[in-house]
């Protein structure tokens, strides 16, 4: 087909009965991705604040290894937009012409401002490591452990006092910013939600509570994930242990802690709780107050999207999870099956935000219908198709891996604030 | 066609036409275009639309693609005309097939037929960006690739716009696409290469109905204002605060 | 001691400086707010302009009937005066300089787009004189038999 006639949206999108011409699905699999992982660097920066400001000393472990994965998440929240937009390479735009009457203007700058947040707390807790490194690196052959001590020697940023003085400051400078972290944690992810609950054309988006909801999904979906992969890198650190015959210490073998599972867990429950009275409040009051849209959206919501919404969102996503997770004797494997559905369950909301808002046309007489595109035949099909988005899901652990090079998260010797 | 004979036509029908212009002047100026020379940049240019008037023959839809250079088979569109057709049993069935670029040429609504002893009214309503007083759509640009010009056109810069399609989003109109060639946001914005120059805008001038019509808000003598002023004028979606500044005469409820 | 504490907040600095510095040179020298208000006039002056210049098509019939004088004039007395001869004749702008002779759309559909009878009450289109493409003459194009510019007058 010429490329010419390729309109952005026409690919995915079919429509049915009364459309506007130019409306079509625009907001795609990549805007879904979008506020789906900014929840998943702000619930996992929550979760290690839990421990690094509030003390809860059980979350010691699962705090750093958050506070981590949370920075090997962070770069992974701005490709999505990237992958979306149509002329990606004037995304620099947003920080040389801030237009801060718009929700987006302010992306740059906030997101930004949440990553030095969480790469000075990182510096901060693993500086002395970083120094130790330096030290040990030096008594080393070779030319792989030069280049080693080389990147820790950039990484100590000069500072190589390691006193009780100075490391005491440092614990109280992770502390503070951990402390400055969590607002704007919430912020960059409320945001998310204001740039969705601002929008006043969509009737599905339009409400004030959509920020909160933003935030209490991003909690629990940040929490279970961090809990997730914890419980899968250190069942298999135990695993590989057994099978070598377990002579490492014994402090690696262990696998995953049930009292870090049972306490990060109820920190899951009552976000999720918060996050679905805030869901269903809003349903509630759309209903209730019937406005002109109300019609449309009930269509939406209880016949096309019924299935997308209350089966696999609220059912399959929030209450089979909810059970699972209070059931008493808590075990590991049930906990992990709770935990994807739990990650599940937020990225269907996040679905049925982005998806669902556009479901319906903005005549309120017709519907769009969206089809993920599967096996891509463009550059636009890859990147706003299923690969594109398993792409974005599988980047976090990719750059884990490598950070975890550096900033040993796991190590439970790693003596840290 | 010889030289000679053209030379004779144009000073003719110059003569014919514009009589209060200087002998000498090779180009036909209209009082319009004379005046848009002179005092730039105090207007404030509004549309008419008059729905009575309107038959669906949709020259306007294909002028306006011509003229902008939006790709003729796209399935978008800056203007488009939309046919609603109420029957007897309450029903509103709407349409606008290809934008309404090629007309109406038949009674079939997305391939149903309608039985003409069944309705009760049926009329089209052509659509275009609303150049809002308050536009949600240069609100949420979060570059400032959009913009209202002081004399009340929203424009798009499309060397700036990074295409986020936040705008597209914000307009409760649905006026908004990504131009399948610059891949950036397109929208109506009244012809602004002709208003500026003093013709009308594509739509306005191929409307063989007098259904689309432009004028200047701050001159009180011009004749659309005065109707806009005068005359039982409705807006399309009130509620959402935009402050449209296309009017329409004759709009029936049902219209969305 | 030297305090180590501030190294972070010197790479943070340091990011804004850099972000400043880029927009120096990226940021066009016209770029600002241009009007009353930050919300609605925040943009690159230079781009109305370049709306502006963007290429005018078509050109009004005033233009046409400066060469064609024959066929305006007796349009123009016809019913079919209320049509742009663009409207059928294309738009003009390369006329006669790069196209010589402009394509005539003689459709049927083109026809049709008005006299496609719709019977629809409180609409102009049913005032219109129509006829049913599906029956009327369905293969033969309407200005074999109708002269689009006397199309009232061809009865005698």
């Amino acid at each position: 087909m010429n490329p010419d006639l390729v309109v952005h949206g026409a690919e995915w999108t079919v429509k049915e009965l009364f459309v506007y011409p130019n409306e079509f699905i625009y907001w795609s699999i990549q805007i879904v991705m979008y506020p789906y992982m900014t929840g998943l660097v702000a619930g996992a920066f929550v979760l290690s604040s839990l421990y690094h400001v509030f003390g809860q000393k059980d979350l010691k472990e699962i705090a750093q290894f958050s506070l981590v994965f949370s920075l090997a998440l962070l770069p992974v929240a701005a490709v999505p937009l990237l992958l979306h937009l149509q002329q990606p390479m004037r995304a620099i735009e947003p920080l040389l012409t801030p237009h801060f009457t718009s929700a987006i203007a302010a992306f740059g700058i906030v997101f930004s401002t949440y990553a030095l947040i969480v790469v000075s707390e990182i510096w901060f807790v693993y500086r002395q490591y970083f120094v130790e490194q330096v030290h040990a690196l030096a008594k080393q052959p070779g030319i792989g452990n030069a280049m080693r001590r080389l990147v820790y020697r950039a990484l100590t940023m000069g500072a190589y006092e390691v006193g009780d003085k100075a490391i005491a400051t440092d614990h109280k400078a992770a502390k503070i910013l951990a402390a400055i972290g969590i607002p704007v944690a919430c912020f960059l992810h409320g945001y998310a939600g204001f740039i969705f609950g601002s929008v006043k054309a969509n009737a599905l988006w339009m409400s004030p509570l959509m920020p909160v909801i933003f935030i209490m999904s991003a909690v629990v979906s940040g929490i279970a994930l961090c809990m997730l992969t914890y419980i899968v890198i250190m069942e298999w650190q135990a695993f590989r242990n057994r099978r070598r015959g377990g002579v490492h210490k014994a402090s690696e073998i262990r696998g995953a802690e049930t009292e870090v599972i049972s306490k990060a867990t109820r920190y899951l429950l009552g976000f999720l709780i918060a996050a679905i009275s805030l869901e269903i409040l809003d349903l509630i009051f759309r209903g209730y107050t019937a406005m002109k849209s109300w019609d449309i959206l009930r269509s939406v919501m209880y016949g096309k999207d019924f299935i997308n919404i209350f089966v696999l969102q609220y059912t399959l996503g929030n209450l089979v999870p909810f059970v699972l997770l209070m059931l008493p004797k808590p075990t590991i494997r049930r906990t992990v099956v709770a935990l994807i559905l739990v990650l599940f369950g937020v990225f269907m909301m996040r679905w049925n935000v982005v998806i669902g808002g556009q479901a319906f046309s903005l005549s309120f007489s017709g519907y769009m219908h969206y089809h993920l595109p599967i096996i891509p035949h463009s550059v636009e099909t890859f990147k706003e198709g299923l690969f594109g988005a398993l792409s974005v899901l599988a980047l976090p652990f990719v750059l884990f891996w490598i950070i975890n090079k550096f900033v040993p998260s796991l190590r439970r010797d790693a003596d840290t604030g | 066609m010889s030289c000679s004979r053209r030379d004779f036509l144009k000073q003719s029908v110059a003569s014919v036409a514009a009589a209060a212009m200087p002998a000498a002047t090779f180009v036909l100026l209209t009082p319009e275009e004379a005046n848009a020379m002179v005092e730039e940049s105090v207007r404030r240019w509004i549309f008419l639309v008059d729905t009575e008037k309107c038959t669906g023959c949709g020259l306007c839809v294909k002028a306006c693609k011509i003229e902008n250079e939006i790709p003729y088979d796209a399935p978008v569109s800056r203007t488009w005309v939309e046919r609603y057709v109420v029957t007897k049993d309450g029903q509103t069935h709407i349409d606008s097939p290809n934008a309404g670029r090629d007309g109406f040429t038949t009674g079939a609504i997305r391939g149903e037929e309608i039985d003409p002893e069944n309705i009760e009214k049926a009329f089209f309503v052509p659509k275009l960006c609303n150049q809002c007083d308050n536009p949600p759509c240069v609100q949420v640009c979060p570059v400032g690739a959009t913009y209202q010009t002081e004399d009340g056109v929203v424009l798009v810069d499309q060397k700036w716009c990074i295409g986020c399609g936040y705008c597209i989003m914000a307009c409760p109109y649905g006026v908004r696409f990504f131009n399948p060639v610059t891949k950036t946001a397109e929208k109506c914005n009244f012809c602004y290469h002709r208003i500026s120059k003093g013709k009308e805008a594509a739509c306005v001038q191929a409307c063989p109905f007098d259904a689309r019509r432009m004028g200047d808000l701050k001159d009180p003598n011009d004749p659309v204002t005065q109707i806009v002023m005068t005359e039982r004028v409705q807006v399309l979606k009130d509620e959402y605060g935009t402050k449209p500044q296309v009017f329409y005469l004759g709009l029936d409820e049902k219209v969305r | 001691m030297k305090n180590h504490v501030l190294r972070p907040l010197w790479l943070a600095i340091a990011v804004v400086a850099a972000v400043l510095i880029a927009r120096e040179f990226l940021v066009p020298e016209d770029f600002g707010v241009h009007g009353d208000s930050f919300t609605y006039n925040f943009y690159r002056l230079g781009n109305v302009q370049e709306w502006k210049d963007f290429q005018v098509k078509y050109q009004g019939r005033e233009r046409c009937a400066r060469c064609h004088e024959e066929q305006s004039e007796n349009n123009a007395a016809s019913m079919h005066a209320i049509i742009q001869c663009e409207n059928c004749h294309g738009p003009g702008v390369d006329h006669p300089k790069k196209i010589k002779k402009l394509l005539i759309d003689g459709s049927r559909e083109l026809c049709l787009r008005c006299h496609q009878k719709l019977a629809y009450p409180s609409s102009q289109r049913s005032a219109l004189p129509g006829i049913d493409g599906e029956t009327h003459k369905k293969k033969k194009e309407c200005r074999k038999c109708h002269d689009p510019h006397l199309p009232d007058l061809e009865d005698a």
